[in-house]
């Protein structure tokens, strides 16, 4: 979605449409707005920022079935897009699967990376439920965490992995 | 020694409490709770690495649509004070202006704006005027102590200074004389050593949020590990009463020293000034330059041993770079001896010289380690190159030196943080058995014969094995203090309340399972509520390993006098002799089979007879700092060619007597291990000649991914430390200080090169193997 397809209302905004997940939202987003910003901005706090720069993966979000940074992307980009944010995978009353891996496998330290983490790690489950381990360290590569050392968390995604086998 | 304890809820893998919100992003950080009429604020930083004020001139920034404040040094009172959080009083020097009229490093504060938007915030920091008269600048620590050096902070009002003129900002000596130094010695070997600038690289960067309530009372809601510090530092940089002030520490994405720091003023000031609620959230950027970093040292070891393996002399001279304030200069300074020196015995004599040196470089601070990490380098490095000059296997030689239960070192008396230390002798170790399970794990002596064979033949790959052994301490002994309240409730369930503060550590985790081990009732019958300075009992915070064994301690206190009161009650209700009585399973038994539910009980307080909340306090300090004990080795492949060096195993064993959480002090270690790995291998704050940061981001200055790390292992040694709570002593930070020398000893086993200036890029390996070449 290019900007030169929605037009700027007197706001100065777009006025952007867009599933998030599950529901059809509607945002008016400033040009220079970042997905991250406006996904805080609507409530969705569970997207972390970390740097900014697309390096930390704490902002990641799932954009039309793909692990993306949402630091780097512009907001009026999720125009007639699918996203999902951690909210979006399961709640504390119902969790999902991989939420229950990695608090079981001890993955979970400040926990400030953990979202990204858990988007990065759904989005390798839903293509290849039964991940190799260096197939789980490519895919959370792109997550950075000082707690952990990654150790748990690695355990987290193959814990994962199993519960949705099952 | 090995005490064998039934525990019902210490010792056991319990889920960390808080981990499940934290894995479904509720919003539970700093920053994830929307306030009306929030201004937002930006900070204009020093482009010059130092220089005076002449001027500023902030008319145009004020009118920018949007800003409500500006403020620059003319604005704010000018009191000394330091940003370390330390208890009172802090150790470090006073050198620290909320705002100031001479800057003293690329990055230091000018001024500060807030405004309706970010937007309009950074326009403004662009519309300030600033005219700097450049001075002279020192970036090197070395350079900084020669004669006719700038002088950092010649300002009249600083104080604790020790000798602002030859920018010194802390120093101590120490000496043990038993005889002429080196004359026992066989062999002397003297060596430096140097660590550049790390960054704790937290992943949520620095945030405050300050507002008001209805009382106009300011509340401070920010990412720090010392709640109660920040708010006696903020009352006391804009001299305000600390009554004024509620601090509320959220969770915390991270810390490892770096949120040990008051930086919250300038947040407190803008919302003062506004009286508009106000955020300030660092860029990455920021946080790598305008927020803390590890000390970088400058250390010299040397060293005297006989053929025997007996150790005989030690002089350890380290110079720290504190960059331009003394934050932690002195505390960070002496535990690079005290946490390193007593972990071998000296037999004839031993030295201690340290400074901390100002430079127009970032500000210095608490860095998980805290010293012990740059000292370990020098030590365990050095430990190695006396073993081989005495043909010693440097396994045996470090067993055959190191400290022994029951034994002291005069170290511990000599050096405290800040002070005198305490007289301490070890209480508990399981050294013996971290070595021995280490070697098996990593198969030392298979691997040590098999890389042997691979190196002769091999020319390009070279394999290598090396280790490393390590202590700290639990805690600051008769300096930290801890308090905890627990409170119980209709149905037999607690509200624990602690000052401690949980960032991320599981301390609100292992403190819940403290109390449910006292109460006899399941953790989650705990609801714990921390870090708040309304609400909550002081606490110093979390730093130098403390919150284990002393806000641990402090918990247990309570818990038993809880445990005292309930049985109290359950005397009058089973009409029974207190010392009758027992918990266990949430009730309270007599000798002879009668019981009585929590909750009849709670329920007995609360409505029908002698009515009274059954609640208690209590209060911890220690009297010693019992050491955690760790042995660290390394398998690694050396690339001849690329000068790549790879970490194929890392073995951990760590002594941190009960594990309180096996799989929190499990994480604990293994974070704090690739931590060291990072540091050893990949990262480092690069500088241009004028001392501008060049890699102050996530693509170029390289913390490890997934991706980079193979085998990594954490094993817990169980001993039981007496003075812990049910046998614990602390485990965050021993595990970060391994790595830089374990993977240098396995660099010489594999290149037969040691490395003196970390970290160990590929271009130092390559330089060091031409020089070993020609």
């Amino acid at each position: 979605m290019k900007s030169e397809n929605l037009t700027l209302n007197k706001n100065g905004k777009f006025e952007i449409n867009f599933t998030l997940n599950g529901k059809e939202i509607s945002a008016q987003v400033k040009p220079k707005e970042t997905l991250l910003e406006a996904l805080r901005a609507l409530g969705y706090k569970g997207t972390k920022k970390g740097c900014d720069t697309g390096d930390c993966g704490s902002c990641a979000v799932i954009f039309n079935g793909k692990p993306k940074v949402s630091c780097l992307m512009p907001a009026f980009a999720a125009h007639k897009a699918e996203i999902i944010t951690i909210e979006g995978i399961g709640s504390v009353s119902k969790p999902h699967p991989i939420q229950e891996a990695f608090v079981e496998a001890g993955a979970v330290q400040c926990g400030y990376c953990i979202p990204g983490m858990i988007i990065s790690t759904k989005a390798l489950l839903d293509k290849n439920p039964n991940p190799s381990e260096e197939e789980i360290k490519h895919s959370l590569d792109g997550n950075l965490c000082r707690c952990t050392g990654y150790v748990k968390q690695i355990e987290a995604v193959k814990l994962a992995a199993k519960k949705l086998a099952k | 020694m090995n005490e064998t304890k039934n525990f019902k809820c210490v010792n056991k893998r319990v889920a960390k409490i808080d981990s499940l919100g934290l894995a479904c992003g509720e919003p539970m950080f700093a920053d994830d709770i929307d306030i009306k009429g929030l201004l937002h604020a930006k900070i204009l930083w020093s482009p010059h690495a130092h220089a005076k004020i002449k001027n500023i001139d902030v008319s145009k920034a004020l009118k920018i649509k949007g800003v409500k404040a500006v403020l620059t040094y003319k604005d704010v009172p000018r009191i000394p004070h330091t940003t370390a959080g330390q208890g009172y009083p802090e150790p470090s020097p006073y050198d620290t202006y909320v705002l100031d009229n001479k800057v003293r490093y690329v990055g230091d504060r000018v001024a500060a704006v807030a405004a309706e938007t970010l937007e309009a915030a950074e326009e403004a920091l662009a519309a300030i005027k600033v005219d700097y008269e450049i001075l002279p600048a020192v970036f090197d620590q070395l350079d900084a102590l020669k004669d006719g050096a700038p002088v950092i902070h010649d300002e009249k009002d600083s104080k604790n200074i020790p000798d602002a003129k030859r920018n010194i900002a802390a120093k101590f000596d120490f000496e043990v004389k038993n005889s002429e130094w080196f004359k026992e010695a066989d062999y002397v070997i003297e060596q430096t050593y140097r660590i550049p600038y790390f960054q704790h690289c937290a992943i949520e960067p620095h945030t405050t949020i300050c507002y008001f309530d209805h009382q106009n009372r300011l509340i401070i809601r920010t990412s720090t590990q010392v709640p109660f510090h920040v708010r006696r530092i903020v009352a006391q940089a804009l001299n305000i009463p600390v009554k004024n002030i509620r601090v509320i520490k959220p969770r915390i994405g991270g810390g490892f020293g770096s949120k040990q720091e008051v930086l919250e003023d300038i947040v407190a000031a803008l919302a003062l000034k506004t009286n508009n609620p106000v955020k300030l959230e660092y860029t990455r950027k920021e946080v790598f330059v305008s927020s803390r970093t590890r000390h970088p040292a400058f250390m010299r070891l040397k060293t005297g041993v006989k053929k025997d393996g007996t150790i005989t002399d030690a002089d350890m001279e380290i110079i720290l770079n504190t960059g331009a304030y003394g934050s932690h200069a002195l505390t960070v300074m002496m535990c690079s001896g005290s946490h390193t020196i007593p972990m071998y015995k000296v037999k004839n004599n031993i030295r201690f010289s340290g400074k901390s040196v100002y430079t127009n470089m970032p500000v210095a601070g608490a860095y998980r380690g805290y010293g012990a990490t740059q000292g370990f380098y020098g030590w365990e490095t050095q430990m190695d190159m006396m073993a081989e000059k005495i043909g010693m296997d440097p396994v045996e030689f470090r067993k055959k030196n190191y400290i022994k239960l029951g034994e002291g070192s005069p170290v511990f008396k000599a050096m405290g943080e800040g002070r005198e230390g305490v007289e301490q002798v070890i209480t508990s170790i399981g050294l013996d058995e971290a070595i021995e399970r280490g070697l098996k794990e990593i198969k030392w002596y298979d691997k040590k014969a098999e890389y042997e064979k691979f190196n002769k033949t091999s020319s390009r790959i070279k394999k290598g094995l090396g280790m490393a052994c390590l202590m700290q301490g639990s805690g600051i002994p008769e300096i930290d203090m801890a308090s905890a309240t627990i409170k119980m409730n209709e149905d037999g369930s607690f509200n624990l309340s602690v000052g401690a503060t949980d960032l991320g550590t599981g301390s609100d985790t292992i403190l819940a399972q403290i109390a449910a081990e006292v109460l006899c009732v399941p953790n989650t019958d705990i609801i714990v509520y921390s870090s708040d300075t309304d609400l909550t009992p002081f606490d110093v915070g979390a730093y130098a390993s403390s919150t284990t064994f002393i806000s641990g301690n402090a918990v247990r206190k309570t818990a038993e006098k809880v445990r005292d009161m309930i049985i109290e009650v359950a005397a009058k209700i089973l009409e029974e002799k207190a010392e009758n009585l027992y918990l266990a399973d949430k009730h309270v038994f007599s000798k002879d089979g009668k019981k009585v539910s929590f909750s009849e009980v709670a329920n007995t307080s609360l409505y029908y007879y002698n009515q009274h909340q059954i609640i208690a306090s209590a209060s911890h300090t220690a009297h010693t700092s019992p050491p955690p004990f760790s042995a660290h080795f390394a398998d690694i492949e050396a690339d001849t060619v690329t000068g790549e060096i790879t970490v194929k195993e890392y073995v951990s064993c760590i002594d941190c007597g009960t594990a309180v959480n096996p799989t929190l002090a499990e994480g604990q270690n293994d974070g704090a291990v690739v931590n060291g790995i990072s540091h050893t291998l990949a990262e480092g704050l690069e500088f241009s000649p004028n001392g501008t940061p060049l890699n102050a981001n996530f693509r170029r200055y390289k913390i490890f991914t997934s991706k980079d790390i193979e085998k990594i292992k954490t094993i817990l040694i169980p001993t039981y430390e007496p003075n812990g709570p049910f046998g614990a002593k602390s485990v965050s930070e021993i595990g970060i200080n391994g790595p830089l020398p374990a993977i240098n000893n396995a660099i010489y086993d594999a290149l037969k090169i040691r490395l003196f200036e970390a970290p160990f890029t590929p271009d130092k390996v390559l330089s060091a193997l031409e020089k070993k070449v020609g």
